[in-house]
């Protein structure tokens, strides 16, 4: 279950942090984290059921990536959550570590009339160039050649994009740099950027609703908001020049690809991945951590947590259109956990839970 | 009224109670009193400068950086790190103007209709409800704006605004474009709307403590409706007129959320009215959490200081206004 619209998503996570906040006794110790709204329906779904299990509950805000690292810095909170992987010059820099927990895919979302779900066909180079302002018809000869036989109309494009600094956002001018030199030296690649076109919608779920509401528009969006909200989504071209769909497998078959050891914070792009199989628009969402911990026993709980994710959250994770990440990925990140210190230096995590 | 001032002016029983030595016992609360009021209204004035200061150190690193070229500057590039505050001052005004121009008239009307037309059956119905639309949460008008407003606006208004008025000349910039139903034009609509139950509240409020005395006069020296609310009920409300208009000024200046949802936040220039704008207001709600970066930050909060600016600058043309007016007057007697 799903935002569908604004109203609703405002009143289910008020809802959500009601009840993990409510319900979960004075004295238990509450681990508390702050940060990206990607990944907000999954971390509360792991919170429910982590507290069902353990008695620790989950105080997570979901505030924007950019919010969570602010937080993260000022340690007012147990860990923060972005969706953009932080470079490894920042995370020196303010002694933080990152790791991803789970995966997700963006599809474009189209209105136009008489398209139905994926039916229509894009490539990179086209979602570029309708991004740039370069394609302004559905019916330009550039996407009528991948579309043969579609009756495309002559209206108009409309662009959607975020209004709101986003790591979607960051995923996605990833993927069009990649495809697109153009996109590169005149856009570049950020949360948010300067777009040459278009309107601009908050949250993913303002940018459905956007191209629910207006005819002749894309926008791109997280799977499960196309998915929940029924709007019609292309299928792509990936890196072999292939074509696929959005689905857990294609999601999953771009992070298999990725080389996750040998990348230093695991600073892993999963866009325009090689792979016949892979979805070319893939991403992780990470978690930030202070390398020297001041409650060390925080620290701990927040590590359980996510371990105990890793171990037990897959199912509910696919129920909710996200990616979990294999067996072999999930060993490299808790290896790497041991650079979390307590001041006076000893690792806060000792192997797997049991070994606690 | 007539009462109170008459017993003044005779005095002798009044006089005692005013005079300027309490009986001692008083004084100490009275001073407590008097000190405690003082220290809450200079903690007002103290906020005030508080958060002009605080905005100003906060807007420092991007005044240092952009300098007054930030007014005039259209670019928005969080990439690059170069920001220009043009689209967003542009929107907050021209979203206001156009709201102030649809709502005032639309206000005066239900104003006057309801002080000097209205059924009295009717009278306290109508008035409630106005009442009840000024209590509105905006989000609320955002997202009728948004599911409702803008997909009728955009296939039954938008393409004939575009199609008569687009191609005629000076004009036609400002109305020719794509029908996307988002778009400046749409938010000064939605802005209009929320603002006129408070103009209208605040308009007939204030014409109806109008001395029925002077109306009648003018009633019984022949002139029409139109006559009295144009010559005797305007001049007589007129401050409390030009209040109600600066409240809803205020409104359309600072709104947010109803902003948001219908403007399109986009940070490109366009002339058309029909095209993605964005106001300061919306700016800061859709970019502030996410704002990562020092420069990006401080410019973000150097617009927040000239919407502070720009609604310093309406109250103080407001008062203007209103000695303007009450100096004329004193010339006219």
């Amino acid at each position: 279950m799903k935002m569908v619209n604004p109203i609703r998503t405002l009143f289910t996570s008020t809802a959500l942090l009601l009840c993990v906040s409510a319900a979960t006794p004075a004295f238990a110790m509450d681990i508390t984290g702050a940060g990206a709204t990607f990944p907000y329906p999954i971390y509360s779904k792991w919170a429910d059921a982590y507290r069902t299990k353990t008695g620790i509950g989950l105080n997570y805000q979901s505030i924007g990536s950019g919010a969570g690292i602010k937080q993260i810095e000022a340690k007012t909170v147990d860990f923060g959550a972005s969706d953009m992987p932080l470079t490894t010059d920042v995370l020196e820099k303010n002694g933080l570590q990152q790791f991803p927990t789970v995966m997700g895919g963006e599809v474009l979302a189209v209105n136009v009339k008489g398209i139905k779900k994926g039916e229509m066909k894009l490539n990179g180079q086209l979602i570029a160039d309708i991004y740039l302002g370069k394609i302004k018809k559905w019916n330009d000869p550039a996407i009528v050649k991948l579309n043969p036989g579609l009756k495309l109309p002559a209206t108009g494009i409309t662009v959607i994009h975020r209004s709101d600094g986003s790591g979607t956002t960051f995923i996605f001018t990833n993927y069009l740099c990649k495809v697109s030199p153009e996109w590169k030296t005149k856009v570049g690649n950020d949360v948010s950027v300067a777009w040459p076109a278009g309107v601009g919608g908050k949250g993913n779920a303002g940018v459905a609703s956007y191209v629910q509401q207006v005819p002749g528009s894309i926008g791109y969006v997280e799977y499960a908001y196309a998915l929940n909200n029924n709007i019609p989504y292309t299928l792509l071209y990936n890196h072999d020049g292939k074509l696929v769909k959005p689905t857990n497998q294609t999601f999953q078959a771009a992070a298999a690809g990725a080389d996750w050891k040998s990348e230093p914070g695991f600073r892993v792009i999963l866009t325009d991945e090689p792979g016949a199989n892979s979805w070319p628009i893939t991403g992780a969402t990470f978690i930030l951590m202070h390398k020297v911990q001041d409650h060390p026993e925080r620290a701990l709980e927040v590590l359980k947590f996510f371990a105990w994710d890793y171990a037990n959250g897959g199912k509910m994770a696919e129920k909710l259109v996200y990616v979990p990440f294999p067996a072999g990925v999930v060993k490299t990140i808790q290896d790497s956990w041991s650079t979390i210190k307590s001041k006076d230096g000893a690792p806060v995590w000792k192997g797997s839970p049991a070994a606690k | 009224m007539a009462n109170a001032s008459e017993v003044l002016t005779e005095g002798s029983i009044v006089v005692p109670r005013t005079s300027s030595t309490p009986p001692r016992r008083y004084s100490l609360a009275d001073e407590l009193f008097k000190n405690i009021t003082r220290f809450f209204a200079f903690l007002v004035l103290f906020l005030m400068a508080a958060i002009i200061v605080s905005l100003f150190i906060g807007a420092l690193p991007a005044i240092k950086k952009f300098g007054p070229g930030f007014i005039g500057t259209a670019t928005w590039n969080p990439v690059t790190n170069v920001f220009g505050g043009l689209v967003p001052i542009i929107g907050t005004l021209l979203t206001s103007a156009i709201a102030l121009l649809i709502a005032v008239p639309v206000s005066f009307g239900i104003a006057m209709f309801l002080t000097e037309m209205c059924p009295a059956s009717l009278k306290r119905p109508l008035g409630t409800t106005i009442e009840l639309l000024a209590g509105i949460p905006s989000i609320i008008y955002g997202m009728w704006g948004l599911f409702v407003f803008a997909p009728i606006f955009s296939q039954h208004a938008e393409p004939w605004i575009d199609s008569h008025l687009g191609g005629l000349p000076l004009i036609g910039p400002f109305f020719s474009g794509p029908p996307i139903g988002i778009g400046v034009l749409t938010a000064g609509l939605i802005l209009s709307i929320m603002v006129i139950p408070f103009i209208a509240a605040v308009m007939r409020d204030v014409f109806e403590v109008v001395p029925p005395m002077l109306k009648e006069s003018a009633y019984g020296l022949g002139a029409t409706t139109w006559e009295v609310v144009r010559n005797i009920v305007l001049p007589y409300a007129r401050v409390g007129v030009v209040g109600g208009i600066m409240l809803g000024l205020g409104r359309a200046i600072g709104e947010t959320m109803a902003v948001t949802f219908v403007i399109g936040n986009s940070h490109s220039l366009h002339a058309s009215l029909l095209m993605p704008g964005n106001s300061i207001a919306s700016t800061l709600a859709n970019e502030f959490t996410e704002a990562v970066g020092k420069t990006y930050t401080s410019a973000l909060i150097e617009l927040g200081l000239f919407l502070f600016i720009i609604t310093f600058i309406v109250l103080a043309l407001a008062k203007l206004l209103l000695i303007r007016l009450s100096k004329m007057e004193g010339k006219r007697s």
